[in-house]
Formats: C-alpha cells, sequence, structure tokens
C-alpha cells in the first residue's frame, strides 16, 4: 500500500468519526445542523477520494450526492423546518455531555477491537476504513437513542447513514454502491418530508402516563 | 414449454401501480386492484412448472417458490377483503377518494417490492427491495393521519429504518468477505455465487456480518427485542394492511435471513446461526405471550400474537435438520394464512362496532353470527387447537424439539399454552356475553376469510403428498 494514498483515506475517514464525535455534544439545533453539514463535507471528500484511488468513476456520483443533497439541500430544508416548527430556540439535553462522549469513546474502541480483530486478512485500507465506518454507524444510533427532538433524532440516523456509505465505498468494487446511496438519500428525504408534513416536534414521549398507556392500547 | 412467468410477477403490480396511481374512480381501482393480484398469482403458480433460468439478478428456486406463492396467494384475497373494507372506510368517511388512489397504488408497490425481494440473487438488491417495502407501509400505515397514527408511522420509520441500516452494513460485511474468493464486482453479491463458494470465506467477517444482519432483518421480522414498532403499526394502519404485513411482510424479511443463513451454514469454520435464531426466538415467544393479558385493543393482541408466531417460526428454522425446517415452513403457511383471515374478520368487526376497544365489542356472537363464529375459528386456529393446521405445524415443532433438547421444548411448550389463555381470555369478552356496542349488519365480503380458514382447516386434518413432497424438498435446502 502507498503511503499518501492511504494516509489521506486514513485521515479523510479518521475526521468523519471526529465530526460525529463533535455532533454529539451540541445542544442547539442549528449548530447541530452546521456541524451535521460538515459531517457531509468530510464523507463527500472521502468517497471522492476512493474514486479516485480505486479508478472507479461511478463513486463521483455517490460523492456528488453527499455534497449537494446532504451537505447542502438536506441542512438548509431542516434548517427551514426548525424555523417554521418554532423549535430554533431550545436547547435539549437528555444525557450530560460527559456520559454522551464516554459512551462515545467506548463504542469507538469497541468498533475499532471488533472490526480489526475479524479483518486480519482484509487490505489495510479496506480493514482500516470499515472500522471507522462501523464507528461512525455506532455514534449514530448513540445520537438517536441521547436525543428526544425528531429533528435531532433524523441527524443522527442521517450521520449513521454517512458511516454505511463510508463502509461500502470503502468495499472496494462493491456494485450498486451508487443505487444503494440513492436509495439512502429517498429514505432521507421522505423522513425530512415526513417531519414537516406531520409536524413531528419531538418524540412522542409523554411523561403523562394516561396518554402513554392510551397509545399502547392498555387504557381500560 | 419457455414461458416466462417472472417478469410478470414483478411486472404487473409495477404497471398496476402506475394506473392506480392515474384514475379516480375507486370502484374502478379498487377492481383493478384485485384484477392486479390475480394476474400476479397465476404469474407465480406457473412458476412451479416453468423455472427460468437463474441470472445476476433474479433466481427462482423452490425456498422462494414457497414464498412466492404464499405472497401472491394472501396478497390476492386481501386485494379481495380490502375492496369491502376500503369501500366501508369511504362511506363512513375515514378515508377521501384521493388517499383511496394512493392507498390502491401502494398496494401494488408493496406487493412490487416483497416479489422483487423474494426472487432477488442480488444480496444488495434484496436489500433494497426490503427498504422499498418499509418505506412503502410506512406510508400506508400513517394514512389516517391521526395522532396515534402518525406516532405509529414515525416510530416504525425510524425502527425500520435502523433495521434496515444495520442490514446493510452486514451485507457490505458478506461482500467484503466473498471478495477476495469470488473476485471484485457484480459476482461478490450474487447470492447463488455466493453460497456456491461460501467455505473458502474468511468465517470471521461472516459471523459479523450475520450479527448485524440478524438484528438488522430481525428488526423487520419483529423479533423481541426489537419489536416495538409492530403493535403500533399494526394497530393504526388501515386492517388490509395489518393483514399483508402480519402475514406477508414479516415472512420476508425472515426469508432474507435464511438466505444469509445458508451461506454461513456451507461454512465449516463461521459460527453456527441456529441458536442465534433459536435464543431470538424463544425471547420473542415467551414475550409477546405474556404481553398479550394486557392488551385493550383487538388489533394488537393479534399483533402480539403474530411476533409469538414469527418467534416460533425463527425458532424451527433456527433449530434446523430437515423436520424442524419443514414444521417451521408448514408453520410459516399457516400463520400467514390464518393471521390474515383474523384480521380480515377484525377488519370487519371494528367497522360495525366502530372501535378497536375491546371494552367496547362483546356479543359478537349473537350480533353478528357468522363474523363472530369466524372470528371465533380463526381464533381457535391461531391458539394451534385440533384439528387446524397450527396445531399440526406446532405439534411438529415441539416434537422435533423433544427429540434434540427436551429444554428448550419445555420453553416452547410454556410459551403457546401462556399465549393461548390470554387469546382466550379476550375472545371470551369479545364474542360471548352481553351485546355491546352497535349491532349493525356486516357489510363483509367473507370469501377471503372463508377460503384461508378452509386451506388451515385442510392443513390440520390432510397435508397433501404434493405439498409434502415439496416441503420436505425445501426443508432440505435449508439445511
Amino acid at each position: 500500500m502507498h503511503g499518501i494514498t492511504f494516509d489521506v483515506a486514513h485521515l479523510l475517514a479518521g475526521s468523519l468519526v471526529l465530526v460525529s464525535f463533535l455532533e454529539l455534544y451540541q445542544d442547539r439545533l442549528y449548530a447541530l445542523l452546521n456541524v451535521y453539514a460538515a459531517h457531509a463535507l468530510v464523507l463527500a471528500a472521502s468517497v471522492a477520494w476512493q474514486a479516485l484511488v480505486q479508478d472507479a468513476p461511478h463513486l463521483y456520483v455517490t460523492a456528488a450526492i453527499a455534497l449537494v443533497f446532504k451537505a447542502v439541500v438536506i441542512p438548509i430544508a431542516l434548517h427551514r423546518i426548525i424555523v417554521r416548527l418554532g423549535i430554533h430556540r431550545e436547547i435539549e439535553k437528555v444525557v450530560g455531555v460527559g456520559f454522551a462522549m464516554l459512551a462515545g469513546i467506548g463504542l469507538v474502541a469497541l468498533a475499532m477491537v471488533v472490526m480489526l480483530r475479524v479483518t486480519q486478512e482484509a487490505d489495510p485500507l479496506a480493514r482500516e476504513d470499515l472500522a471507522f465506518a462501523l464507528s461512525v454507524v455506532l455514534l449514530g444510533l448513540l445520537m438517536m437513542v441521547t436525543r428526544r427532538n425528531a429533528v435531532s433524532q433524523v441527524v443522527g440516523f442521517m450521520s449513521l447513514e454517512n458511516g454505511l456509505v463510508l463502509a461500502a465505498t470503502g468495499a472496494k468494487g462493491m456494485p450498486l454502491v451508487v443505487e444503494i446511496s440513492v436509495a439512502f438519500s429517498i429514505l432521507v428525504a421522505f423522513i425530512v418530508i415526513g417531519i414537516f408534513l406531520f409536524r413531528i416536534r419531538e418524540r412522542f414521549d409523554s411523561v403523562d402516563v394516561q396518554i402513554v398507556s392510551t397509545f399502547r392500547g392498555e387504557a381500560q | 414449454m419457455t414461458f416466462n412467468a417472472l417478469p410478470g410477477v414483478l411486472g404487473i403490480p409495477a404497471f398496476a401501480a402506475a394506473l392506480l396511481a392515474a384514475l379516480p374512480n375507486y370502484r374502478v381501482t379498487a377492481r383493478l386492484n384485485v384484477a392486479a393480484t390475480t394476474l400476479t398469482l397465476i404469474c407465480a403458480l406457473s412458476l412451479f412448472f416453468t423455472k427460468p433460468q437463474p441470472g445476476a439478478y433474479l433466481l427462482v428456486d423452490d425456498l422462494n417458490g414457497t414464498f412466492i406463492v404464499l405472497t401472491t396467494f394472501v396478497g390476492f384475497t386481501t386485494s379481495i377483503f380490502s375492496a369491502s373494507y376500503i369501500g366501508r372506510e369511504l362511506e363512513i368517511g375515514r378515508l377521501t377518494p384521493p388517499f383511496v388512489r394512493f392507498y390502491h397504488a401502494m398496494y401494488q408497490v408493496l406487493m412490487f417490492a416483497m416479489n422483487l425481494a423474494l426472487v432477488a440473487n442480488n444480496i444488495g438488491l434484496m436489500w433494497v427491495a426490503i427498504e422499498l417495502a418499509t418505506l412503502t407501509t410506512v406510508m400506508m400505515v400513517g394514512i389516517y393521519h391521526t395522532h396515534e397514527a402518525l406516532e405509529a408511522a414515525w416510530k416504525y420509520f425510524i425502527l425500520g429504518s435502523v433495521g434496515i441500516a444495520l442490514a446493510l452494513f452486514g451485507t457490505i460485511l458478506v461482500y467484503m468477505a466473498a471478495r477476495p474468493v469470488v473476485g471484485e464486482g457484480l459476482d461478490a453479491m450474487v447470492w447463488s455465487i455466493l453460497v456456491a463458494r461460501g467455505s473458502a470465506f474468511d468465517p470471521a467477517l461472516l459471523d459479523l456480518a450475520f450479527v448485524f444482519l440478524l438484528l438488522g432483518y430481525g428488526t423487520k421480522i419483529g423479533l423481541a427485542p426489537l419489536h416495538a414498532w409492530l403493535p403500533d403499526a399494526h394497530a393504526e394502519g388501515p386492517t388490509p394492511i395489518s393483514a399483508v404485513l402480519s402475514g406477508l411482510l414479516l415472512n420476508v424479511a425472515l426469508y432474507a435471513l435464511l438466505r444469509f443463513k445458508m451461506i454461513l451454514a456451507v461454512n465449516p469454520a463461521a459460527i453456527a446461526p441456529g441458536p442465534l435464531m433459536v435464543t431470538l426466538g424463544l425471547i420473542s415467544l415467551v414475550f409477546a405471550a405474556f404481553m398479550l393479558y394486557r392488551r385493550r385493543d383487538i388489533k394488537r393482541i393479534f399483533a402480539y400474537s403474530s411476533i409469538e408466531h414469527m418467534g416460533i417460526i425463527t425458532f424451527a428454522f433456527g433449530m434446523g435438520g430437515p423436520l424442524a425446517n419443514f414444521a417451521g415452513l408448514l408453520h410459516m403457511t399457516m400463520h400467514s394464512l390464518t393471521k390474515s383471515a383474523i384480521f380480515f374478520a377484525v377488519g370487519h368487526v371494528a367497522q360495525v362496532k366502530g372501535t378497536q376497544r375491546i371494552a367496547d365489542m362483546g356479543g359478537l356472537t349473537e350480533t353478528n353470527p357468522v363474523l363472530g363464529w369466524t372470528l371465533i375459528l380463526g381464533v381457535v386456529a391461531i391458539a394451534g387447537l385440533p384439528p387446524l393446521g397450527i396445531f399440526m405445524s406446532e405439534f411438529l415443532v415441539v416434537t422435533s424439539t423433544f427429540a434434540r433438547t427436551p429444554v428448550l421444548a419445555l420453553v416452547l411448550v410454556f410459551g403457546i399454552l401462556v399465549g393461548l389463555a390470554a387469546l382466550f381470555l379476550r375472545l371470551n369478552t369479545i364474542a360471548f356475553g352481553e351485546p355491546r356496542g352497535p349491532t349493525a349488519e356486516a357489510k363483509a365480503s367473507y370469501m377471503p376469510m372463508f377460503a384461508h380458514l378452509t386451506l388451515v382447516l385442510i392443513g390440520g386434518v390432510y397435508l397433501p403428498p404434493v405439498l409434502v413432497g415439496w416441503f420436505e424438498g425445501v426443508a432440505k435446502l435449508l439445511g
């Protein structure tokens, strides 16, 4: 493996994990969206680099989707939705920053241990990429469970999905990557439209036991 | 004969979806919907006689042949039920014509997505198809736009998306495992090539991939503890969709998992996927059986009962071996038929009574005898009493387990009995006693229910040797 190819890919994938950590402790929605845009930007750069070193021109399509759709269109759309729903001033805290960061570090360590151990045979580039990708996926999941607001849950889901795209592009020569990234973009678009149409402000949990039990069909 | 029915199985629903989206009149579209599902069923049946050559994208073998015929058959009967159900919903104003148009188009898209997932020979294509099916059902679950329906749709959406995201990660790992052996490119995602050369794959990668696939597709199967979306989605969506979700979509997700299990089975160094599936299956069974007790909503009861039965089916396939696989296949078929018949009955009951709350309905056998007794027959069947089909398949699952690991069979029997008691407790309130709620005559279409329950009865009394031979072949294929 020639040095510079590997190092740049390593740097970009590592940056993606770093930006995931940045997302984890944003307590204002605007700031969260900006960090997510940066996340998508790093992903676009990483995918474009893979397209270059793997000599796989179709991956540029995936990079372009990440750049245009995820780094620009979706953040702007969510930005407007936040204003419309009147939740732009809200600050959300479900678990403390310290706990979230510690849990995140634990998950990244887990991803490294698991992936690096099982992929000893694979080539180093794909191997490290996969380990980083799993970290990003797990951090996205962590974000989804620690947030209450529908918009930040969606941001968590989208960064999870960025991790998957990273994994798919890192798997050299994988077919259908473009199709899969398009399918995911459609999914994300539906989610965003869903938030807007249904005016989902919060995850539907309530401390009012009566309401919760009606939802579960347990009310007498 | 060189007639190839595969384009029909995929093309008819796709074409019908476009057509139904364009036509405004609901009477016409409801009939067209039935016509399209009939044609798809005929195409699917013809796959029994001529199997097209497997390609890089599509494949028909005995395993998915079974699933395709079951899917298209229940899709067909549900479309008949749906026509009368939706007509009634329009009458009482719960749905408006534009939504019905949307609903019919989505119904066909769902059929297309499920058929595509079943015939896909490419694990990437299979994933895309299951994603499409998820999206379609999410939109149908939220179609009533009530607060509860939107909550259910959102929950299903988020949990389903996470599930399929994990499944994709597993799919990528399978590709990574196959790449050094099969080579780069399309071939490393073609299932028939994967299963032929799986013995040389890196076992550690396959193990990890299966864990992700089990969690991912397991969410779609509705296995506890990943089932949270399922009861809500069943309860708040239109009843035909509950029938299709329980009867078909859960099977499709299970089918995807089975395909990957087969890849692992050919690799001697990989973990045995069986114990993982057995564990999740038993947890789902016992958990759902206890959850049945506190339900107050008629559709939620049967949603939990679906979790219970998917648990049994996953358990049976996890045990593996010719007998357990045979039992699992039979149970899956019987469960699909019975559960959709129950949902047909429940849909009409809820329409007559104007509510889904069990407390507000009672004495059904007096007020609507046909509907009431059909529901009773359905519940007797799903609870696993003889002489109906589910008794037969549960009996096979239990006896085949007893022969190998008696302890597991005890847990299994315990779960089934707990579930049975809960179902009869609720059935008593609904069917007998003082009549409660409105007592209007139901404008029901009984044909689909009777057809399903007759098949279940026949399945319990006498299994035709052709079917037995067929299932035995598939069971052997599953290993």
